[in-house]
């Protein structure tokens, strides 16, 4: 679709919750049940607009908190329904539990998460922590750049979720504030597009089918088979890897925007990359274009699909790259580094590939990252593909006191 | 539905049921619990006047009445408690250990 005469799909200046609450509207799934929590508050309060005017067949639930939210999507989804959520931070960790039970129980939810830090300080402002700390639940989860990307990959969520060789729930991320309340542009599909896209939910065994009662949510019995159950919640996103490409794929065959597990720039021939998730993504993409011009081979690459982690496209966009470095908004205290700077440090030990590697922990708490923070980064690793030492410990970018 | 579960314990992970759901509705009476039990109630029935309070206190329907009478305690379900032998007014039940018993525990 061409953007200029293409009046069907006219850009819309929007702010990352519109958008995401439009995306919601047009899929208008059976059940939302959710709680408002800010940088999030939006996207629910829209939704809920959306019912009181009778334009979504939806059945809210307004519940008492984010863990009674994510236990009524258990149900609604275990009961058949298309349900949909939506959190953030202290909400995201208030649902924690029951994360985990909607994932085993293999509930088909689609939620979107709008990245804000944890407490404390108390900080309502941009961070992946809440996110991060739920990679192990056994949840889809896909990071965003901007509005448009939060708009497409609600759509997504569905196809993937509901899919045969996936039925595993999906979360969508994007940053808090600086996408969920600026405004930025969309272009939307028309709301035929969206029930084509996502065709008609499948059904599966469920609990309102009186015809052939059943059992959810079981104890799993002294002797039980929990692990054949893990294993098998594993294999299912060894499964979704294929399954979320071949969505990205269709996705593209409709919009023209082309998504994939991993968005490379400028890597075909880069010597220094780094890698980032959400909205930061720009800020890297701008110094890597002015690394560019003055002849360093710079590269971007952005996170996009996190779990399941495609381990070896990863290796392969790293091949040959002499110094790779990982920018992570969100921190896990004592370990080797931030989360997606482990989770890049062990696909590349996997597949052999021996780049020096350096770990930028940036803009928690919200914290600005500025054009200048990035290039402090960039030129370590410039530094480092000519041959200096990179360091062993977190390399804090905009830190005060520095 | 029927849920032929006799190779359950040689099943690989894509075997069982996508979420650990139980397909076969009222299948728990084929979940033996008596191996829990350490202590087996036993009835006198001399002493027993059929008042029938350990049925109504059995919390796993054990005990077993017909025609408005206690025949018999169901073992193969009975968690070995002692709510019977503790609520009975007559003591006309009381507690033994497994080791007592033949295949006992």
């Amino acid at each position: 679709m061409s953007a200029t005469t293409d009046t069907q799909h006219l850009i819309q200046a929007v702010t990352g919750n519109q958008a995401v609450a439009m995306a919601m509207k047009q899929i208008d799934p059976d059940v939302v049940a959710a709680y408002p929590i800010t940088p999030q508050t939006d996207v629910v309060q829209e939704f809920a607009e959306y019912v009181a005017a009778g334009s979504v067949k939806a059945n809210f639930v307004t519940v008492e908190s984010e863990h009674s939210a994510m236990s009524a999507c258990i149900g609604s989804a275990s009961a058949g329904a298309r349900t949909m959520t939506a959190t953030s931070s202290a909400g995201f960790a208030l649902m924690w539990e029951m994360l985990y039970i909607a994932a085993s129980m293999r509930c088909p939810i689609v939620m979107t998460t709008v990245n804000r830090a944890l407490s404390g300080p108390i900080n309502i402002h941009c961070d992946h922590s809440d996110s991060m700390g739920g990679r192990d639940s056994g949840w889809v989860q896909i990071y965003n750049e901007d509005a448009q990307e939060a708009y497409d990959a609600t759509i997504m969520g569905f196809p993937i979720a509901e899919h045969a060789d996936v039925r595993l729930p999906v979360m969508n991320m994007y940053d808090g504030f600086i996408i969920s309340g600026a405004i930025g542009p969309l272009q939307a599909l028309t709301d035929d597009e969206v029930k084509a896209f996502i065709g008609d939910a499948p059904t599966y065994p469920n609990l309102l089918n009186t015809d052939e009662p059943m059992t959810f949510g079981p104890f799993d019995g002294l002797h039980g088979f929990y692990f054949e159950h893990k294993i098998a919640q594993q294999r299912a996103m060894d499964r979704a890897l294929n399954v979320i490409q071949g969505v990205y794929d269709r996705f593209a065959a409709v919009t023209g925007r082309q998504y994939n597990h991993l968005m490379t720039y400028c890597m075909e021939d880069a010597d220094i990359a780094m890698v980032v998730a959400n909205s930061a993504a720009g800020n890297a993409r701008i110094v890597a274009d002015q690394l560019r011009a003055e002849g360093v081979k710079a590269g971007v690459i952005k996170l996009r699909t996190f779990r399941p982690f495609p381990t070896a496209e990863y290796a392969k966009a790293l091949a040959n790259v002499k110094a790779v470095g990982v920018m992570d908004r969100a921190d896990s205290f004592g370990g080797v580094g931030g989360p997606l700077y482990m989770e890049l440090l062990s696909a590349l030990y996997q597949y052999d590939i021996r780049a020096k590697t350096a770990n930028f922990i940036y803009g928690l708490g919200g914290r600005d990252i500025f054009p200048q923070d990035v290039e402090t980064g960039f030129r370590l690793l410039q530094a480092a593909a000519e041959g200096a030492d990179l360091p062993k410990s977190r390399v804090y970018l905009n830190m005060k006191g520095a | 539905m029927t849920w032929d579960i006799k190779d359950i314990q040689k099943w690989s992970p894509e075997e069982h049921e996508l979420g650990a759901v139980i397909p076969e509705a009222g299948n728990a009476t084929l979940y033996k619990t008596g191996g829990w039990r350490s202590e087996r109630p036993v009835r006198d029935e001399e002493k027993c006047t059929q008042c029938l309070f350990c049925y109504f206190y059995c919390p796993d329907t054990a005990v077993l009445v017909e025609d408005g009478k206690v025949v018999a305690f169901d073992y193969d379900h009975c968690k070995g408690c002692g709510v019977c032998a503790t609520e009975c007014p007559v003591d006309a039940i009381t507690m033994h250990p497994e080791t007592e018993f033949e295949g006992g525990c």
